[in-house]
């Protein structure tokens, strides 16, 4: 199984080599990353807290749309379209469970998307501790924010698979992520905004409105990064949603969202008629 | 009786309500080539999806070796060449074709022997998108020849390829008939399946209205064989009296008989003499069963 798996995660590897997936995403991670970091780099000395604490706020604002749409650009088509060309049809004629090539492409998009969120990340954090001092929280913060936006990735790409296997075209399939992404990076987070404004501050603002956001991988991400850090928080100015839960609501939010990505996947791609 | 590598019987699929396979049994011998003919959706390619397993068959049972489609067992003793198959344009043709190994189990140095085996030595370690479309079915035949399978469904294997490739294709293909295994080639290239193949079976709206050996298939059909005689100078009128055929042209005259008739005409054209230079015997063309077994009601 391992050797199947492996099999089929190096040739995804290899393709998303050798078609620049992976040159143009982590292009992109270090653009973006170098970029907020020195736009976010103004109100150090107002906050007293150190340069990387603000980049690293910074780049979690932009992860939270960037890793979704990473991860979706690299899976939206990888079931839709090999069943379009008939290349499904064979693989799946071999000795291989659709377990197995939903595992090896998830472990070579992982990968790939590993390599960008490092490297952009990692660039970013190098320039700001050579120009404005890191503490050992703020490089923690650094790490943090690397293996959850991995972590994030990793969900989405799930999200992708399963829209891919829903879809009967890449063209539809690119349609379905598209809307994804927007639902759960900013309508899902508007709508809640919405309903907080018509409760106004009753029950449901309280107890029920955190929880609700927490669910939403996207924004568990978010307060993973901020919750676990007070300096984070602070130049984020998104303490009040995050001290209002306990400390482990995000990180099992968005490790569940894991096994339960997977699951979906693997039933939506059971229903795939190659 | 002989062992049957494939065995499929009173197979039928809906889709929604509509019945595209009804009731189709057939069964292909090790060694066997069978001829799977039929138009466009006529399910040829959802058959063959169903044994693969890649389909679920709403009723009937289907056995490869013995084994439910589906299984490893199965998968294991199936290979498959799609209709007008595209593998990944970025990978090398060596690189596709060592990721099936890996995922039959075969040893990943058979490759280089299979690749040569095909005439893509040459192009093994160029990317599939620079391949023309006979390089890239050669491919996938080459894949086909993975770890001897016991039973190898052929969608379209020549559509679009060049008489060269066409004949070498089917030249591979009759190497793994003599190896024992059991091929079935859906196609509608009817010329070329007449002679590379034992059986013929012709499937017309999801049925099987036909599945024998072509000699009985056109003794069943009852179609005319057909005799040309070429006739010396004016004698083609004379000739076309005589023998009680059509004029054609000026020196040739057709006439129609059965098979089993072929002998006496043939006698009564000889004595003609002088008067006749040349004869042609044409069977009936597998053309014409098809047309006949396709446009036939079944009972």
């Amino acid at each position: 199984m391992i050797a199947r798996i492996l099999a089929i995660a190096g040739t995804e590897f290899r393709i998303a080599l050798r078609n620049r997936w992976v040159l143009t995403a982590t292009l992109i991670m270090v653009l973006f990353a170098l970029a907020l970091t020195f736009a976010g780099s103004a109100p150090t000395g107002v906050l007293g807290v150190d340069m990387l604490t603000i980049a690293v706020a910074s780049m979690t604002t932009l992860s939270v749309y960037l890793a979704p749409l990473l991860a979706l650009m690299i899976s939206f088509d990888c079931i839709a379209g090999e069943a379009e060309r008939g290349s499904l049809a064979l693989i799946l004629s071999y000795p291989v469970s659709r377990a197995e090539v939903l595992l090896g492409k998830f472990v070579a998009h992982l990968a790939a998307l590993a390599i960008a969120m490092s490297i952009g990340f990692g660039a970013a954090g190098i320039v700001t501790a050579l120009l404005g001092g890191a503490g050992s929280e703020s490089l923690i913060a650094l790490l943090r924010l690397v293996l959850t936006s991995i972590l994030l990735g990793a969900v989405f790409l799930l999200i992708g698979y399963a829209l891919s296997s829903l879809s009967g075209s890449s063209t539809s399939a690119a349609g379905l992520s598209a809307g994804a992404w927007l639902v759960f990076v900013v309508l899902y987070d508007l709508g809640l905004l919405g309903a907080i404004v018509l409760d106004n501050g009753g029950v449901f603002t309280q107890r029920i409105f955190p929880w609700l956001m927490t669910a939403n991988p996207a924004d568990a991400f978010r307060l993973w990064n901020i919750g676990a850090a007070d300096g984070v928080a602070m130049a984020a100015g998104l303490s009040g949603a995050a001290s209002a839960l306990p400390g482990w609501a995000a990180p099992v939010s968005l490790l569940i969202w894991l096994p339960l990505g997977f699951i979906l996947a693997r039933l939506t791609f059971g229903r795939v008629e190659p | 009786m002989r062992d049957e590598a494939l065995r499929i019987e009173g197979v039928g699929k809906l889709r929604g309500t509509q019945a595209v396979l009804s009731d189709v049994s057939l069964v292909v011998h090790p060694g066997e080539r069978v001829a799977l003919l039929g138009h466009n959706g006529a399910g040829k390619s959802t058959l063959m999806k169903i044994v693969l397993g890649l389909l679920p068959a709403t009723s009937g049972t289907v056995a490869v070796t013995g084994a439910a489609p589906g299984t490893v067992e199965a998968r294991r003793a199936t290979a498959y060449l799609p209709e007008a198959v595209a593998f990944h344009k970025s990978l090398t043709g060596r690189e596709q074709l060592a990721l099936f190994a890996r995922l039959s189990g075969v040893a990943v140095n058979v490759v280089g022997a299979l690749l040569d085996r095909v005439g893509l030595s040459d192009a093994a370690d160029r990317r599939i998108g620079t391949y023309s479309k006979g390089m890239r079915q050669r491919l996938g035949m080459a894949q086909v020849l993975l770890g001897r399978p016991m039973v190898a469904l052929l969608d379209e294997p020549t559509s679009g390829l060049d008489p060269a490739s066409r004949h070498e294709l089917y030249a591979i293909i009759d190497e793994l008939a003599a190896g024992g295994t059991a091929v079935l080639i859906a196609s509608h290239a009817l010329t070329e399946v007449e002679a590379r193949t034992e059986r013929i079976a012709i499937m017309k709206a999801g049925r099987l209205v036909a599945d024998d050996t072509l000699a009985r298939l056109s003794e069943r059909a009852g179609l005319p064989t057909r005799i040309r005689v070429t006739a010396t100078g004016d004698q083609a009128d004379h000739v076309a009296e005589t023998l009680g055929g059509t004029r054609v042209n000026g020196r040739t005259v057709d006439l129609l008989c059965q098979s089993n008739g072929k002998i006496e005409r043939v006698k009564r054209i000889i004595a003609l003499g002088d008067a006749v230079t040349d004869f042609d015997i044409s069977p009936p063309r597998l053309e014409d069963l098809y047309r006949h077994y396709s446009s036939e009601t079944p009972q």
